[in-house]
């Protein structure tokens, strides 16, 4: 699996990515900067990594939604490519239009940085194939924008199609509707999700719970 | 010509800001402040000089960039 990390300025959780993927396919992800107009050729893998990407001015997001490099993960995205984004970058994938809805500004104001607990709501895909359906697994969380939101008929749509890719099991501390934490794209190829399984895939770190995301599209993109 | 585009949250749209800024009022001792919603202001000094063409293009500016129209809606003025 060949994958590649976007970087724009103010990311800052594109090392604990990199880690993640590497330890599970043995090969380095590519950094590719924000500026850059194109992917590597043979990218089996976007991934938008965590951060606040230029400063979360104006919205969480929304000038990286709009950066050059975005055309060429729009286009990837649109050919059936995988795209995975984690907070900052869920937040990106939202204000992009790869994702429907928003990610608001926490309930509560506080920044939240602990561990929350998912429960796997769609198995079987690139992504959660390595877990059961209704399994529950701990997630570091750090966010003050995890709030998601959409319209009724969307979070309806969402449910109805099962792109409901995870949930928060525990407590619901960002206010997110429906207790969403990660949803994914009607053809399942693009998830996004505000906590880090990235940060819980070596035991020197406390724990394995986020394996299963790495193992599930290390499985299923091999090759491709 | 200077433009100004007030971007707010929707209706049923939570603000959290607004809301703890309406707590602080209350603490503060001022009564009677209902709802407290919380917004952007952004001004654009624009080389367009006809006002039609400028208030069009900054709604296409809010569209594309300013207002997520998911959560927001705007507001353009000529100043």
């Amino acid at each position: 699996m060949n994958a590649a990390i976007i970087v724009f300025p103010g990311t800052n959780r594109e090392r604990d990515m990199a880690l993640a993927l590497t330890r599970v396919t043995g090969r380095k992800p590519a950094m590719v900067f924000h500026r850059e107009t194109a992917l590597p050729a043979g990218t089996d893998l976007v991934v938008l990594p965590g951060g606040f990407s230029h400063g979360d001015y104006l919205r969480c997001g929304a000038m990286a939604a709009l950066s050059p490099i975005m055309a060429a993960v729009r286009e990837f995205a649109m050919g059936g490519g995988h795209v995975l984004g984690v907070c900052n970058g869920f937040q990106i994938l939202c204000e992009a239009g790869l994702l429907p809805g928003v990610l608001l500004r926490n309930a509560g104001l506080r920044f939240l940085s602990m561990d929350c607990v998912l429960r796997v709501e769609r198995a079987g895909t690139a992504f959660t194939s390595h877990w059961q359906k209704g399994a529950t697994f701990r997630a570091p969380m750090a966010h003050g924008d995890g709030n998601y939101f959409a319209d009724e008929a969307t979070l309806d749509r969402l449910e109805g199609e099962g792109l409901v890719a995870f949930r928060y099991a525990d407590a619901n501390r960002n206010g997110a509707a429906r207790d969403i934490a990660g949803i994914l794209s009607p053809n399942l190829r693009v998830l996004g999700l505000m906590p880090h399984p990235e940060d819980l895939v070596d035991p020197l770190m406390g724990g394995v719970d986020g394996l299963p995301l790495f193992t599930s599209m290390a499985e299923a993109l091999v090759g491709v | 010509m200077k433009v100004r585009v007030t971007v707010m949250p929707k209706t049923g749209v939570l603000d959290p800001q607004g809301k703890a800024i309406s707590h602080a009022l209350g603490e503060l001792g001022f009564s009677g402040v209902g709802e407290v919603l919380t917004g952007k202001v952004i001004e654009l000094d624009l080389a367009e000089t006809d006002p039609e063409a400028a208030r069009s293009a900054a709604e296409a500016m809010a569209r594309r960039l300013l207002a997520n129209t998911v959560i927001e809606a705007f507001r353009v003025e000529l100043v």
